[in-house]
């Protein structure tokens, strides 16, 4: 039973939600709105799961001195710090100038923004070391990514007036055509995908039986 | 020759990262302009659809981004803001990131100062909700249930601007500033299939190729893609910022990225070795 | 011309309880609302059909009840508004709401104390606003609002469903009878042992990426079928793999996976709990963390496996300077380039769904891939067919399969 209840459970979801889709009756929707609700509440619950993973393993870490411990002591200080300065401002602990929103404007905002912003890097690097040449495809791809590349910034109407309207035009047409190809077979692969988890043909809960 | 050559085969990537760190840098502190920024046709898409609303309409803005794109995202926020109050629009915001709202917050109080506008009655940031579709979902069913109070805690029944919004038949047009998931595509899934609700995009450069074929289908009335997309619709609404500062370093970056591919190339020819001419 | 006196009282509790779906301006005056029923009182109109326009009344299609749609051609001098009037059987026509002039359409959704009811046959009439006698439509006929079962707008949906189901169990039934069919091979699969190998050579561990998404995205719900079947490989060779997961979700999936995978070899000894681990639900911090596990651990294997955005190229790049062998695999379309720039094998969009029936090799997945191949080209028939067709001028097939 250990096997086939999270099957059946999987499979009478699966099979519902399949319905709902078509069948607009309200007895039908409201459960579904129900069940939209529950998958809300349990993955709530698995955030407590993961703090938990999360402080046993820097923690234990931090207790053995392993390598690098003090950055992990720096992630679970800050993370405590920032719960608990959170939580003493209560519902409005994002309000402008309080403690909390200091930290989220000094640190996080300011993270994010340039971890985002290595990429600019990372992108140049990556031009000058992979982007080879070796066949007639490459060299179209690499006419067509000169194109846009100038066409979708102001100085290429400068270098040539028609640039951006050849820019708009690789994307709106070549580029549409290949996107819309690969995402008929991506949607095709989902179904694929989904009909073999709801048949139970394929499971993911580490038993045996689903091949391999 | 050669000796070029191998000089750019064993290139050190950080002389790449300091090029393209200067490149960039440089023009944002200088003010060095290089070209103007000219808008294009889905810049002017975005602008005119929001032109021809009648003012006293209600529009929800949806910012859903958090800090990461702030660089695309933030400007075209702030500018259909200006925009929205410029003609009097009232502006129900709300985000699904949960690092969107002080970012909502600070584009609607900017806006809303310049354009004299007061919020509760010109405009309101309900807030971040968790639930991705299901949000929109249940706001297509009911936006108080939604939401109850906005983010300062007030309950939308005490809200002016709020009178009269049940669900998505009193908006009047949607627009949704995106990073990615949860955003706009997700919108026009939820939303504009079922309650075909006008809607206007603006999204990160990188997805926006993905948002063409909502535009063709008539799905999407309006797009702006990346800082460049959100440098256009800020000449347009004749309020340059970051955005049109912005796209001298992107000019620059590009046409970097671009000699860095030809450089690539060069380094990979085949060597010759020394005296084999003989 | 009888005056009524109305009761201001009465006039509000028929005030519009909701605007129609373009913005118009509430209500209406109560002194106009009384020259309303004035106007329908005086002349007897409310239970006769006297001259006007047609106006149409269904109940409205594929909903859940509780909604009636109306429809008429507008006047050629159109009122800057209607009030729309309903009835039920035994009653007075009444106003429920005030809608735009221009418009050629209506909903009644009418919810609360007047809210459209199942199975009541309700009548309605249109009155110009401001009144004028001859714009009056004429009392359509009765509409009863009804559930409906199926939505008949998705049925295009549903015959495709149904037709991949079916061709989904007919091959699965064909490869239980023993039928061997050969599909093309995929590089980037072939190569997923072959880098476990090389990094089980090198003594180092492989480090796999289930993508940002949560679990109840189908990308991430794929890249825990493929991690059964590279914790397996990785069991088998005793080589460590780590498991960096973005939500709590999906590292209790990923966990559990891992662990089974490992048992059902007879390896549950090796299996080490704190190699699957929750890093943060933060996009950027969690490729900060990834890309700090890639420097110190020096995995020689990266497995890049789910849904990515923006992080693609920061955690592929980074990969690449620790001399890993990498294999991406999503069905982010705006993501693949990156990928396919920095990694050495990519897997696009359904080469990636594919991934389990090929790593498996097991029939009925084998079959599952069949019916999809099948199906595509069915499509691809299709659009090539409903193209030559709508250029003739026949768009029959095109609007079957238009998005509703």
């Amino acid at each position: 039973m250990k096997r086939e209840i999270p099957l059946i459970i999987s499979m009478a979801s699966g099979i519902f939600v399949l319905v709902g889709f078509f069948v607009p009756h309200p007895a039908i929707r409201a459960i579904y709105d129900d069940i939209q609700q529950w998958v809300i509440i349990v993955v709530a619950f698995t955030y407590v799961l993961g703090m938990a993973n999360l402080m046993r393993i820097n923690v234990e870490q931090i207790q053995r001195r392993s390598k690098d411990w003090v950055y992990k002591l720096a992630l679970v200080v800050s993370l405590l710090a920032t719960m608990a300065v959170g939580f003493s401002e209560g519902t409005h602990y994002l309000d402008d100038g309080t403690k909390f929103s200091w930290i989220y404007n000094t640190f996080y905002s300011a993270m994010s923004a340039t971890m985002f912003s290595l990429l600019a890097f990372f992108i140049a690097s990556a031009a000058f070391r992979a982007f080879r040449v070796r066949t007639v495809e490459a060299l179209l791809l690499a006419l067509a990514a000169f194109i846009l590349m100038l066409g979708r910034v102001p100085i290429g109407s400068v270098i040539h007036p028609y640039l951006p309207v050849a820019a708009d035009w690789l994307m709106e047409i070549p580029q549409n055509a290949a996107k819309r190809g690969i995402l008929m077979g991506a949607a095709l692969g989902v179904m694929a995908t989904g009909f073999r988890v709801i048949l139970g043909i394929e499971r993911t809960y580490g038993s045996e039986g689903g091949g391999g | 020759m050669s000796f070029s050559l191998s000089a750019l085969r064993h290139l050190d990537r950080r002389w790449i990262f300091l090029a393209i760190g200067l490149l960039v840098v440089v023009p944002l502190l200088t003010g060095f302009h290089i070209a103007p920024v000219l808008p294009g046709a889905r810049a002017r898409g975005f602008y005119d659809v929001i032109q021809k609303l009648p003012a006293g309409s209600t529009v929800l803005l949806a910012g859903d981004y958090d800090p990461g794109t702030i660089a695309e995202n933030y400007p075209m926020h702030l500018a259909v803001a200006r925009q929205l109050m410029a003609r009097n629009i009232k502006i129900i915001g709300v985000e699904l990131y949960p690092g969107g709202p002080p970012l909502a917050d600070r584009v609607l109080h900017i806006a809303g100062e310049e354009y004299k506008k007061r919020e509760s009655y010109d405009y309101v940031n309900l807030g971040y909700k968790s639930g991705n579709e299901v949000v929109m979902s249940q706001m297509g069913s009911s936006i108080p249930r939604t939401f109850p109070a906005d983010r300062r805690g007030i309950p939308v029944g005490r809200i002016p601007v709020m009178k009269g919004i049940e669900n998505f038949g009193q908006i009047a047009l949607l627009v949704s500033i995106s990073a990615g998931f949860p955003g706009t595509k997700e919108w026009v899934q939820q939303i504009v299939s079922r309650y075909h609700v006008p809607m206007v995009a603006g999204v990160t450069a990188v997805s926006a190729p993905e948002y063409y074929p909502y535009l063709q289908a008539g799905q999407l009335q309006g797009l702006l893609g990346g800082m460049a997309g959100a440098a256009e619709y800020e000449v347009l609404v004749k309020a340059p910022g970051l955005a049109t500062r912005g796209m001298d370093a992107q000019s620059l970056a590009h046409i970097f990225i671009a000699l860095m591919i030809i450089l690539g190339n060069l380094a990979a020819l085949p060597q010759r070795t020394p005296g084999a001419k003989k | 011309m009888s005056r009524l006196r109305l009761d201001n009282r009465a006039l509000r509790a028929y005030r519009p309880l909701r605007t129609a779906r373009r913005n118009t301006p509430k209500g209406a005056p109560s002194s106009v609302k009384s020259a309303g029923w004035i106007v329908l009182l005086s002349l007897g109109v409310i239970a006769s059909h006297a001259s006007g326009f047609p106006l149409q009344a269904t109940d409205t299609r594929n909903d859940g009840g509780g909604s009636v749609t109306l429809g008429w051609t507008p006047p050629p001098r159109p009122p800057a508004q209607w009030i729309v009037y309903r009835a039920e059987p035994g009653q007075a026509f009444a106003p429920i709401d005030t809608i735009g002039g221009e418009l050629a359409g209506y909903t009644d959704e009418q919810s609360g104390n007047h809210a459209v009811r199942n199975g009541v046959p309700y009548r309605y009439r249109l009155v110009p606003l401001p009144v004028d006698a001859t714009l009056l439509s004429d009392v359509s006929p009765a509409a009863t609002p009804r559930v409906s079962w199926f939505d008949t707008g998705k049925l295009n949906v549903f015959i495709v469903i149904t037709l991949f189901l079916g061709l989904v169990l007919y091959y699965i039934r064909q490869s239980e009878r023993g039928k061997v069919w050969s599909f093309r091979p995929i590089a980037g699969l072939i190569a997923i042992e072959e880098a476990i190998g090389r990094s089980t050579e090198m003594g180092k561990g492989v480090l796999y990426v289930p993508g940002v998404q949560d679990i109840d995205d189908i990308q991430t719900i794929a890249s825990m079928i493929i991690l059964g079947k590279v914790a397996r490989m990785t069991a088998k060779y005793e080589t460590p793999l780590l498991v960096p997961a973005n939500s709590p979700a999906v590292y209790t999936v990923a966990d559990e996976v891992v662990k089974g995978a490992y048992s059902d070899v007879g390896r549950a000894d090796a299996y080490r709990a704190d190699n699957v681990r929750y890093i943060t639900s933060e996009q950027f911090a969690y490729v900060a963390a990834v890309n700090g596990m890639m420097l110190r651990e020096r995995p020689a294997a990266n497995l890049f496996l789910g849904a990515f955005f923006a992080e693609s190229l920061l955690l592929a790049e980074t990969g690449h300077e620790t001399g890993a062998i990498q294999i991406a695999g999503t069905a982010n379309v705006h993501q693949l380039p990156f990928f396919v720039v920095a990694c050495d094998y990519t897997l696009i969009g359904e080469e990636y769904y594919a991934a389990s029936a090929y790593l498996s090799k097991d029939a009925k997945l084998l079959g599952s891939l069949k019916a999809s191949d099948t199906v595509k080209i069915a499509l691809v028939v299709t659009i090539v067919v409903a193209s030559i067709l709508l250029t003739l001028g026949q768009p029959g097939l095109a609007e079957f399969f238009a998005t509703q």
